[in-house]
C-alpha cells in the first residue's frame, strides 16, 4: 500500500497554486474561462515578482468578484469605468503595475468611451478583455460581441444584424489607435493556447516597465452556462463559430 | 505670509488646489467653470508640485478617475457645472459607498436640461439630498466669496479625509466668474508615499507583506453586509451633523426677521439687509456655510426671537424645505428666488421681505 | 467710501479689461474690490458688461441694479443702463454710433469721443484707456500711480511696453471729456 504522504513530497510536485491566488473558492461555473485567466495573471505577477506593486481594477460582470481571488490590492470599478479608474491610479502612481480585467459588455458596450480614450492616451496599463459573447452574470443577455445568429436571452432567435447591429471587433478598433503598443487575441481552450495566453499577459505587463503605451490581451472565452452547453461542447462551438469572427493572434506589436 | 491676488473664483480654485498639495485634478470643460482646468494647465503644477492635471473624455470618466485616485489615497478633485455633475452622479454614489475622500466642485448653472450658462442654485437638492442612488450624503460647502472658494479647497479635503467621504463645493456662476481679492496660503508639499500610507492605511497602494490586501469596493452581495455598511455610513453622517455645522450670522442679535441664504444669494441678501435696516426694519442674515450638515438647530434657535424667515435662493425653493424643517412650524417661512440663470437684485429681495414676510 | 460702477459696451471694446484695471487699481490702494462680468455667448461680439465695486469696507452684493457710475460704450447699453444710475450719479459715454443721447436731468452726463480719439492716436487698443482716463478725471477715486500699478498687474508682461501709450491715452481721455 502506498501512503498518500509518500506521494506529497517536493520532488514529486509538478504543479502548484500560485501564491498570488487566494484560498477562496471561485464562484465561476465549471468550464468557465475566467478561472484559467485569473490563474495566468496570478502566475505572471508571481513570476515577475510584482505582487507588492500591482493594482487590479475589476469590472462589473461575472468577474466583478475577481478581487476575491487574487492576493493583491484592487479597485472594484463601476460598470465600464475600469479604464478611467486605472488611468488615475497609473498617473498618480506611475511606478505601479496597473491592469483592468473586463468583460465584453463592460469594455465594448457601456465602457466603450473609457476604453477607447484610455487607449488613445496611451495609458501605460494592461487591459485584459474576456470576450465570451454574452452577459454571463445577469443571465445570458446579448453582448456587443454576440455573433450573428447566436442565441441569447435578449435575442432568443439569434442575433439579427438588422435589428441588433454587428458584433463589434473592438480589439481591432483599439489596434488602430497610436496609443496602444500591443494588441493580441488569445484563447484558453487547449494547453497550448493557455501557454500562449500566459506569454501574451507577461508581455502586456512588461510593456508597463518600458512605458510603451496600452497593452490589450483579448481572451476569446466560453460561457457554457450562458451558452447552455457542456464545457467540451462550448469549447468546440467557440472554435467553430467564434474564431472565424474573432481570429486568434497578434493584431499589433510595436 | 499670505499672498494677495485679484482673481476669479474659478481661478482661485485652481491656485488653491496647487498650493494645498492636491495630487490630481481630472475634469471635462463646461461653462461656467472651464477656467479651473485652464488655469491649472497654465500653472503647470506637474513641473512644481508634481500634481497631475488631466482632461478626461467626459464627466463620467473624470469622476471615475477620482474613484481610482481617491482609492489610491491621493488628494484628487474635479470641477464641473450642473449637467456635468448630473453625469457624475453614478460615480459619486460609488465613491460614497466605497467611503473614499475626494472633492467635487459644482459651479452651478441654470437648469433643467442643458439649461443656461448663467448662475443658479438649483442643484441644492442634488447636492444635499443624495443626487445619485442609495442612502448617502456628501459634505457640502457653499462658498460666498472668492476667498472662500480658495479656503474651502483645504477645508473640503480635510473633512473628506477625516470622514472618508466625498465633499462637494457647491458654488455658482457668480462666485466662479467674479473677481475679488483673495489671500493664499503658502505652498504645501504633497504627501510622500510613506505619509500617504501612514495616513491612509486603507488605500490600494500595492499589497505589501505586512498587511492584508486592500480592496476598494462598494459591492456587498449579501444584504446583511450591505445593511451593516449602511449603518456605518449613517453613524458617520450623524457624527458629521454633530461636529461640522458651519454658518455665519449678520445683524441677527436684535433681528425680528431673518433671511436665510447661502452662496452668492447670501451676498445679495446682505445688501438687502443693509437696505432694510436703513428703513428701520430689523432683519438679520443667517448664511449656512455647510449645507450638509445643515444648521437646523442654529436656525431653530431664532424661532422665539423672530417673526418670520425669508429664504433667498436662485431656484424655485429648495433650501426653504430644510429651513421649514428646522423651525417645524413655529415661524412662518417663505421663499424668494429667481430661476433659470436670473439673479435677484438686493432691492428685489428687500421688497420680497416686506411683501412676503412683514406684510404677508 | 464706496463706488459702484457698471461698464457696458460691445464685446471686444475692452469692457472687461477696463474693469479689471480699475479693480486692480483699487487693490493697489488697499480697497476692497469686486469685478462681476456678464459672461457667456454674449461676450462673443454681442454686448458685454462688468460691474466693478470699489469700497473701503467689505462688499456685500457683487450684483447690482443701481449704480453710482455708468460707463457706456454703445447704444444698447445706454438704453439699458441710463435708468439704473442713482440720482446724483455719473454717466459717461462714447458718442460714437449713439443716435439717442442720454436725457436724464438728475445725473451728471459726460461725453468722451474715445473712438475718434483712438483713431487719431492710431491705436484702436487705446480706446478703453481713453474712457478710463475720462472717468478718472471726473472721479479721483484712485490715484494715478495706483492705476499704473494696476495696469502693470493686469497686463501680461509681454505687453508691458504698451504701458506708456496707455498712460498717454488715460491723460488724453481726461483732456477731451466734456460735460453735456
Amino acid at each position: 500500500m502506498i501512503d498518500i504522504k509518500d506521494i506529497i513530497k517536493p520532488e514529486n510536485l509538478v504543479f502548484k497554486k500560485s501564491k498570488v491566488l487566494t484560498d477562496m473558492e471561485m464562484h465561476y461555473c465549471p468550464g468557465c474561462s475566467h478561472g484559467v485567466v485569473h490563474n495566468l495573471i496570478a502566475e505572471v505577477i508571481e513570476d515577475m515578482d510584482i505582487q507588492n506593486s500591482v493594482i487590479g481594477v475589476a469590472p462589473v460582470g461575472c468577474s466583478v468578484l475577481a478581487y476575491n481571488y487574487l492576493h493583491i490590492d484592487w479597485h472594484e470599478a463601476a460598470h465600464g469605468r475600469a479604464p478611467a479608474v486605472a488611468t488615475a491610479v497609473k498617473r498618480l502612481m506611475p511606478d505601479k503595475f496597473v491592469f483592468t480585467y473586463q468583460g465584453d459588455g463592460d469594455l465594448a458596450a457601456i465602457g466603450t468611451a473609457e476604453t477607447i480614450h484610455a487607449c488613445n492616451r496611451g495609458e501605460d496599463i494592461t487591459i485584459v478583455f474576456i470576450n465570451n459573447g454574452i452577459y454571463g452574470m445577469t443571465g445570458g443577455q446579448m453582448a456587443p460581441t454576440t455573433i450573428e445568429g447566436m442565441v441569447a436571452s435578449t435575442c432568443p432567435a439569434g442575433r439579427d444584424l438588422k435589428r441588433d447591429g454587428y458584433p463589434i471587433k473592438i480589439t481591432e478598433i483599439l489596434a488602430t489607435l497610436p496609443g496602444t503598443c500591443y494588441v493580441t487575441r488569445q484563447a484558453v481552450h487547449t494547453p497550448g493556447s493557455v501557454r500562449k495566453t500566459k506569454i501574451a499577459l507577461r508581455k502586456a505587463f512588461e510593456n508597463q516597465i518600458a512605458k510603451k503605451g496600452t497593452s490589450i490581451v483579448e481572451v476569446v472565452s466560453t460561457c457554457n452556462s450562458g451558452w447552455r452547453m457542456t464545457p467540451v461542447k462550448a469549447n468546440n462551438w467557440m472554435v467553430e463559430n467564434m474564431f472565424p469572427v474573432y481570429p486568434l493572434g497578434d493584431i499589433k506589436d510595436e | 505670509m499670505r499672498e494677495l491676488k485679484l482673481m476669479k473664483g474659478n481661478e482661485a480654485i485652481a491656485e488653491a488646489a496647487v498650493r494645498y498639495g492636491v495630487d490630481g485634478y481630472f475634469g471635462y470643460p463646461i461653462t461656467p467653470q472651464s477656467e479651473v482646468m485652464e488655469t491649472l494647465m497654465l500653472m503647470k503644477p506637474w513641473e512644481t508640485t508634481g500634481m497631475v492635471v488631466l482632461q478626461a473624455e467626459s464627466e463620467v470618466a473624470s469622476i471615475n478617475m477620482l474613484y481610482g485616485g481617491a482609492g489610491s489615497g491621493k488628494r484628487v478633485m474635479t470641477s464641473s457645472s450642473s449637467p456635468g455633475v448630473s453625469l457624475m452622479q453614478e460615480g459619486i454614489s460609488y465613491i460614497a459607498g466605497a467611503e473614499l475622500p475626494c472633492v467635487i466642485v459644482n459651479v452651478v448653472r441654470g437648469g433643467p436640461g442643458l439649461g443656461t450658462i448663467q448662475p443658479s442654485q438649483s442643484d441644492y437638492f442634488q447636492a444635499v439630498k443624495g443626487g445619485g442612488h442609495g442612502d448617502y450624503k456628501l459634505i457640502v460647502l457653499a462658498p460666498a466669496s472668492v476667498q472662500e472658494m480658495a479656503d474651502f479647497i483645504g477645508l473640503a479635503f480635510e473633512l473628506a479625509f477625516k470622514y472618508r467621504n466625498p465633499a462637494m463645493i457647491l458654488s455658482d456662476g457668480v462666485i466662479g466668474q467674479m473677481m475679488e481679492k483673495v489671500e493664499f496660503d503658502e505652498y504645501r508639499k504633497r504627501w510622500t508615499e510613506e505619509e500617504l500610507i501612514k495616513n491612509n492605511p486603507w488605500a490600494a497602494t500595492g499589497k505589501t507583506p505586512d498587511r492584508e490586501r486592500n480592496v476598494i469596493t462598494s459591492l456587498h452581495l449579501q444584504a446583511v453586509d450591505q445593511e451593516k455598511l449602511n449603518h456605518k455610513l449613517q453613524a458617520k453622517y450623524r457624527e458629521i451633523e454633530k461636529s461640522e455645522v458651519r454658518y455665519e450670522t449678520y445683524m441677527c442679535d436684535d433681528a425680528e426677521y431673518l433671511i436665510v441664504a447661502f452662496g452668492s444669494s447670501a451676498r445679495i441678501s446682505k445688501k438687502s439687509v443693509e437696505l432694510a435696516r436703513t428703513k428701520g426694519i430689523k432683519v438679520g442674515l443667517l448664511r449656512p456655510i455647510t449645507l450638509f450638515p445643515f444648521p437646523y438647530r442654529e436656525i431653530d434657535a431664532y424661532s422665539e426671537q423672530i417673526k418670520g424667515i425669508l429664504t433667498v435662493e436662485m431656484n424655485a425653493g429648495q433650501m426653504v424645505e430644510d429651513v421649514r424643517l428646522a423651525v417645524s412650524g413655529k415661524v412662518k417661512v417663505e421663499h424668494f428666488g429667481r430661476m433659470g440663470g436670473m439673479v435677484s437684485s438686493p432691492d428685489e429681495v428687500e421688497e420680497a421681505l416686506e411683501q412676503k414676510i412683514i406684510g404677508g | 467710501m464706496k463706488e459702484e460702477i457698471i461698464i457696458a459696451g460691445f464685446g471686444g471694446q475692452g469692457v472687461l479689461s477696463m474693469g479689471k484695471i480699475l479693480a486692480y487699481s483699487g487693490v493697489m490702494q488697499d480697497m476692497e474690490v469686486s469685478w462681476m462680468p456678464s459672461y457667456g455667448p454674449e461676450m462673443r461680439g454681442g454686448t458685454a458688461n462688468v460691474t466693478v465695486i470699489l469700497s473701503d469696507e467689505s462688499i456685500s452684493s457683487p450684483i447690482l441694479h443701481e449704480f453710482d457710475t455708468a460707463i457706456i460704450l454703445n447704444q444698447q447699453s445706454l438704453d439699458k443702463f441710463e435708468s439704473m444710475v442713482r440720482p446724483g450719479g455719473l454717466l459717461i459715454y462714447d458718442g460714437n454710433g449713439i443716435t439717442h443721447h442720454p436725457t436724464r436731468k438728475d445725473i451728471s452726463i459726460y461725453r468722451v469721443d474715445a473712438t475718434v480719439e483712438a483713431a487719431r492716436m492710431k491705436s484702436a487698443k487705446t480706446f478703453n484707456m481713453i474712457i478710463l482716463g475720462a472717468y478718472l478725471k471726473l472721479h479721483d477715486l484712485v490715484k494715478m500711480e495706483n492705476v499704473l500699478k494696476g495696469l502693470k498687474k493686469s497686463l501680461p508682461e509681454r505687453h508691458h511696453h504698451l504701458i506708456p501709450l496707455n498712460e498717454k491715452a488715460i491723460t488724453r481721455g481726461g483732456e477731451i471729456v466734456k460735460k453735456i
